[in-house]
């Protein structure tokens, strides 16, 4: 359809967190997929008025984990047992006791890096160029008001119908979006 | 209820005396402030003109920074002999501050992280300038053991980093333990930090691109990374808060820890205790509460924050201090009792000169400091009385500098050999390195008040009645 090249989709305001929360539940049951809430903090229980799936971020953060403990064990037996075996107060050159504190912080540290970027990637950011940009300062979606977004993309878009159901389900302000 | 009372003989006469508190949830965020509100409050500090007295405080805290600056330029150009360091005693100031500006880090850590695993919702207007103060609280610590190996130029040797003699750092070291521990926190902190202001920049950015304000809405935009208030990525976003958190929170517990370790796995009597690991965790976090505090009361007083962080926190905060500091206490009695009960001579010689010795009165002032005085934190006047909790708290923040004077300086200064014993006193240069640390945190913290949003709007807009939607108010609202 030439119409959902043009545009990026259909928005509507809602006032309060409990209508969109409803909207939302609603819009999930009508079995959209593609299609978004706009929310200036995380509201609780919005995930499954959503159908969303458990986030994919502890993936990351596990590998993260499990490559900084191996990191921790090859790097302190490479250096102090294989390459540069240093005899200090008769202590062995390897053990996984003594440096422990090094493998715990380093694997610490991978799973925190590991966390930070697997959240932007499964956000798909940084991403500086969307066409709900044009929309959001001005409609205060980062301040105080809630937007519920279905792209054109969505197989199940049908412009009639769906700004017949954002309406009924009280949504406001209703404007379709142009794809820049 | 008079039948169930005949049926239910064996219920006591003074149980019917018992009546049902009623006891109202404190508000967060108080005078049912709103969304926008919060938004406007948060953002007007940024946004607004600098005002006068940031420019003098800012130039203040820089110029106090200099001394910081002198004292190390003074010291690098002429040899680590201009600090009062003499044998017996090589662990002086140096170690002293570092000690103490780590400990202070770790309220902000024990905000952000284990009060987020533990719900306690209260900590959504602290966590921000919290977190803050861990980063430059870190950064004030860095310095001295830097500086304090001697050759700051060879200071990455305490990395794993190749070196032209191919000799690698000895990881069976506690000090080679520390160089993970405090690199580890700084960047996980960093990490956190960042990450939770996130959604906070991006509103900012809105507000900017609104106002027309090209420079600013270009700046944020690119700190807020693409934010577009999508629950898609708030769903990822508060999986990766949470997992930060849980990480944060091991982290903070070992980093402590591991600094204890520098003292308790030598043989040093005094410093050779098992007690220490979770003495000095408990007593990191007394430190940083008052802090914190220190800090937010003038703050609260300056920007009008009084909705926002209110008596509520401030108690809750007074209290932490009470049970922290009450701990710590403890731990120094438990080190008494255990130097008694050990029957070590030399343990116990140690802690008898640590309270009456030649560091007597050092001791007194950690005592009356850390253990005395955060007492009055029983009395709910005392929490509520802005002034002496101010009070309070600077008391707690010299008595925990006294606490890691008392611990490293009094077991150098007399150990084993009466032959080999000293006195410590420090040299100018070290008050003077010592004295700027306190500029350089200050400035970092005026410069995160002015250039980022100081409490995190998009928490506190969650905690909020008109936030939940299950909160009863809410449907009321409808």
């Amino acid at each position: 359809m030439e119409e959902n090249k043009q545009h990026y989709g259909l928005i509507a305001e809602f006032k309060t967190v409990s209508g969109v929360m409803n909207a939302a539940e609603k819009i999930r049951d009508e079995g959209f997929t593609k299609w978004d809430v706009l929310t200036p903090f995380p509201i609780h229980g919005l995930d499954a008025a959503m159908g969303l799936k458990r986030s994919k971020v502890p993936f990351y953060t596990f590998f993260g984990g499990l490559a900084g403990f191996t990191l921790g064990v090859l790097m302190v037996w490479y250096m102090n047992a294989y390459d540069y075996p240093l005899t200090v107060g008769g202590k062995p050159f390897f053990s996984p006791i003594f440096p422990f504190p090094i493998f715990y912080e380093l694997t610490i540290l991978l799973a925190a890096f590991g966390t930070f970027f697997g959240m932007f990637i499964t956000n798909k950011l940084p991403m500086h160029h969307h066409p709900l940009f044009e929309h959001l300062g001005f409609n205060r979606a980062t301040d105080d008001h809630f937007w519920i977004v279905i792209e054109t993309s969505d197989p199940k878009f049908n412009f009639d119908r769906i700004k017949t159901l954002l309406a009924a389900l009280g949504g406001i302000e209703i404007t379709l979006l142009e794809n820049k | 209820m008079a039948e169930i009372l005949e049926h239910s003989i064996e219920k006591p006469e003074y149980l019917n005396l018992v009546k049902q508190e009623n006891m109202p949830r404190a508000a967060l965020v108080e005078n049912h402030r709103d969304f926008h509100w919060i938004t406007e409050k948060i953002c007007g500090i940024v946004e607004a003109p600098t005002p006068t007295w940031w420019w003098v405080a800012f130039i203040v805290t820089s110029f106090v920074a200099l001394f910081t600056f002198m004292g190390l330029t003074y010291l690098v150009s002429t040899g680590i002999g201009v600090w009062g360091l003499v044998s017996p005693i090589n662990w002086g100031w140096a170690i002293v501050n570092f000690v103490f500006w780590i400990g202070i880090g770790h309220a902000g850590t024990l905000i952000s992280a284990i009060l987020c695993l533990l719900k306690q919702k209260w900590r959504t207007s602290i966590n921000r300038p919290a977190e803050a103060m861990t980063i430059f609280a870190v950064m004030c610590a860095g310095l001295f053991p830097v500086f304090h190996v001697g050759r700051v130029w060879f200071a990455w040797w305490l990395f794993p980093l190749p070196i032209p003699q191919g000799v690698w750092p000895n990881f069976r070291s506690p000090l080679e333990w520390d160089v993970f521990a405090v690199s580890t926190y700084f960047t996980v902190s960093l990490l956190f930090w960042y990450m939770g202001m996130i959604p906070d920049l991006a509103t900012i950015r809105d507000r900017a691109k609104k106002s027309a304000h090209k420079i600013r809405a270009y700046a944020y935009g690119i700190m807020a990374m693409g934010w577009r208030a999508s629950n898609r990525h708030w769903s990822n976003f508060e999986m990766a808060y949470l997992l930060l958190a849980g990480l944060a929170t091991p982290l903070v517990l070992s980093v402590h820890t591991i600094v204890s370790f520098d003292f308790a796995v030598s043989l040093l009597p005094g410093w050779h205790t098992t007690i220490f690991p979770p003495y000095f965790v408990a007593g990191a976090i007394f430190g940083g509460f008052a802090m914190v505090l220190t800090l937010m009361l003038p703050l609260r007083g300056i920007y009008r924050l009084h909705d926002l962080l209110t008596m509520h926190h401030i108690d809750n905060m007074a209290k932490i201090i009470l049970a922290t500091g009450s701990m710590v206490g403890y731990g120094y009695a438990m080190e008494l009792f255990i130097a008694w009960y050990s029957g070590n001579p030399y343990e116990g010689f140690t802690f008898i000169n640590r309270a009456f010795g030649q560091y007597g009165w050092a001791y007194c002032i950690m005592i009356i400091c850390n253990v005395v005085s955060p007492q009055l934190f029983w009395f709910k006047y005392c929490r509520q009385n802005i002034v002496i909790v101010w009070i309070v708290c600077m008391f707690v923040n010299v008595g925990m500098w006294f606490e890691r004077f008392v611990i490293i300086v009094t077991s150098l200064a007399n150990d084993f050999l009466p032959s080999s014993w000293g006195y410590y006193s420090p040299t100018v240069v070290d008050i003077f390195t010592f004295f700027g640390t306190f500029g350089f945190f200050s400035a970092l913290f005026l410069l995160f008040i002015r250039f980022i949003p100081m409490m995190a709007m998009a928490e506190m807009k969650a905690v909020i009645p008109k936030g939940d939607p299950h909160h009863p108010q809410h449907q009321l609202q409808d």
